[in-house]
């Protein structure tokens, strides 16, 4: 955060430390909630899948608390300037941390329906996928932390790669269901647990822009770099 | 009687010809390098603002920050005080007011003013409003009852004191009195409104009434507000200025200081991080 004077209001401003502290704690548990599920999907962890989906309430408390804490803060404090823009980026980055959670219980929920499947195919690019999701999502959380400006470009930048990779394991799945009929339900499984991580590199970018407007007063450009979007290729099957 | 912004009065009365709204807002006043000194003490620095035609400006900073120092340049007001002085330029319809040679009352006529507390005169509400007007205009019996009607209704007092307009002014409650003083300045049809505080002696009804009426007002005059209440220059201004030891730190529109201000010193005063 850039450097600022502490309030004259002592309980102001320990209340906007508690507001950052419930972000910090929330993106944590949200940290630990993808490492699981994750676990889950490529170790066939079941155990990892439940603790994981377990956390979700949790998260949803937390979104809430959040919630209420920033409802309070402008009624009674009536925040003005950096402090304003903080306020209300707390209340955006609760809800895209909460649709993380979700998306990441989502995942965890596919393990278990895939553990019921031999390992026919190989998860090399979304092992690849979820470690770079992984780092953005702990550098977001980080940035939060400080709402620092800098690390919040960052992660608004490096989510193009894991639109690329996203676009490379489309492909890939795609392969193998024309490949054998067998694979379809586990590589539609996979491809919902490829399309959550990208969704939760979206909802990271989206974190990192409210951040950088709350720590600058200025937006980012409309346009971020992305990649070529799979929802309009067309895989060709061998031979045609 | 219901009269529409800008409207002439009775016959024969002089007023302001309608204007149409200033999408543009062009500076109804140009204050250029203006400096100003209580005895050796200078309290106003090198001050450049624009005053947007119609607009509110609403001036913030700490006590002795300088707001209400330019508030009391823009009419002069320091003239009535010895060794009080201001130099640069203030322009205002291709004048500047600090030129010696201006004619005051001219001035004062044209440049309203109202204060931290309500100073009705110890007269009847009717005579509260005619007594400024006579000072300038010579009116029939019925042009100034006219006029009277018409600046308690612009104050939104009208309707509250129409059956005891004879009633002495002190009878009013203190909302009600400043709703008079603010009747009294726009009485004498003036370009520019000041108002220093206005409602910081009242409650927040009160308050909230002139608010509306500032809102209102700013159809036909261009105001000046000056207050330490700084939600109430969020909601009454266009452009709000902040100064501080004398200097203009940062003027801009309020959405944009209120959200994102500029300057380091405006982010820490109206976050309430100041010293």
């Amino acid at each position: 955060m850039p450097e600022v004077s502490p309030h004259i209001v002592s309980s102001y401003e320990q209340e906007l430390k508690q507001l950052r502290d419930m972000l910090v704690e929330m993106g944590g548990l949200l940290e630990s909630q993808l490492a699981l599920a994750l676990n889950a999907v490529v170790r066939r962890d079941g155990a990892a899948a439940t603790q994981a989906m377990e956390q979700d309430p949790s998260v949803d408390a937390l979104e809430r608390e959040i919630e209420s804490a920033v409802i309070r803060l402008l009624a009674l404090r009536q925040p003005v300037a950096s402090d304003l823009r903080q306020v209300v980026a707390a209340l955006k980055i609760s809800t895209d941390l909460e649709r993380i959670g979700d998306y990441s219980a989502n995942v965890a929920k596919r393990s278990l329906v895939l553990a019921q499947y031999g390992s026919t195919v190989t998860l090399g690019g979304l092992t690849h996928m979820a470690r770079l999701v992984q780092e953005n999502l702990k550098l977001t959380i980080d940035a939060v932390g400080e709402m620092d400006a800098e690390r919040a470009i960052q992660v608004w930048r490096s989510d193009q790669a894991v639109d690329d990779i996203y676009t490379a394991i489309f492909r890939e799945l795609i392969t193998y269901m024309m490949e054998d009929p067998r694979n379809i339900t586990p590589c539609t499984h996979l491809l919902f647990v490829a399309k959550n991580l990208e969704r939760i590199g979206d909802h990271a970018t989206n974190i990192a822009e409210t951040i950088h407007y709350a720590a600058t007063g200025e937006s980012l450009p409309q346009g971020r770099p992305k990649g070529e979007s799979p929802s309009l290729l067309v895989v060709q099957p061998e031979g045609s | 009687m219901e009269h529409a912004p800008g409207e002439r009065i009775a016959t024969g009365v002089p007023g302001p010809a309608p204007r149409a709204p200033a999408p543009d807002a062009a500076p109804r006043i140009s204050v250029r390098d203006l400096d100003f000194f209580y005895g050796s003490n200078q309290a106003l620095r090198r001050i450049t603002i624009d005053l947007p035609d119609r607009r509110v400006t609403g001036m913030i900073g700490p006590s002795g920050c300088g707001k209400s120092t330019l508030l009391r340049v823009l009419n002069r007001m320091y003239d009535l005080y010895p060794g009080q002085r201001a130099e640069g330029e203030v322009w205002m319809d291709g004048e500047n007011i600090l030129s010696p040679s201006l004619d005051l009352n001219l001035l004062r006529s044209r440049v309203g003013m109202v204060f931290q507390k309500p100073t009705p005169f110890p007269m009847s509400i009717y005579e509260n409003i005619a007594f400024g007007v006579r000072l300038h205009e010579r009116l029939s019996r019925s042009e100034m009852a006219a006029r009277v009607e018409w600046s308690l209704t612009r104050a939104a007092l009208w309707d509250e004191v129409k059956d005891r307009l004879g009633s002495p002014a002190a009878g009013l409650s203190g909302g009600q009195q400043q709703r008079l003083c603010i009747a009294r300045s726009i009485a004498v049809r003036p370009e520019v409104i000041l108002l220093d505080e206005p409602t910081s002696a009242l409650d927040p009804i009160s308050t909230l009434k002139i608010e509306e009426l500032i809102d209102e007002l700013k159809r036909d005059f261009t105001i000046v507000i000056v207050t330490h209440n700084l939600q109430q220059a969020a909601r009454c201004a266009d452009q709000v200025a902040f100064f501080y030891l004398g200097e203009l730190v940062e003027a801009g529109p309020a959405a944009q200081i209120f959200t994102a201000p500029k300057q380091r010193r405006t982010q820490e005063y109206i976050t309430g991080r100041f010293g």
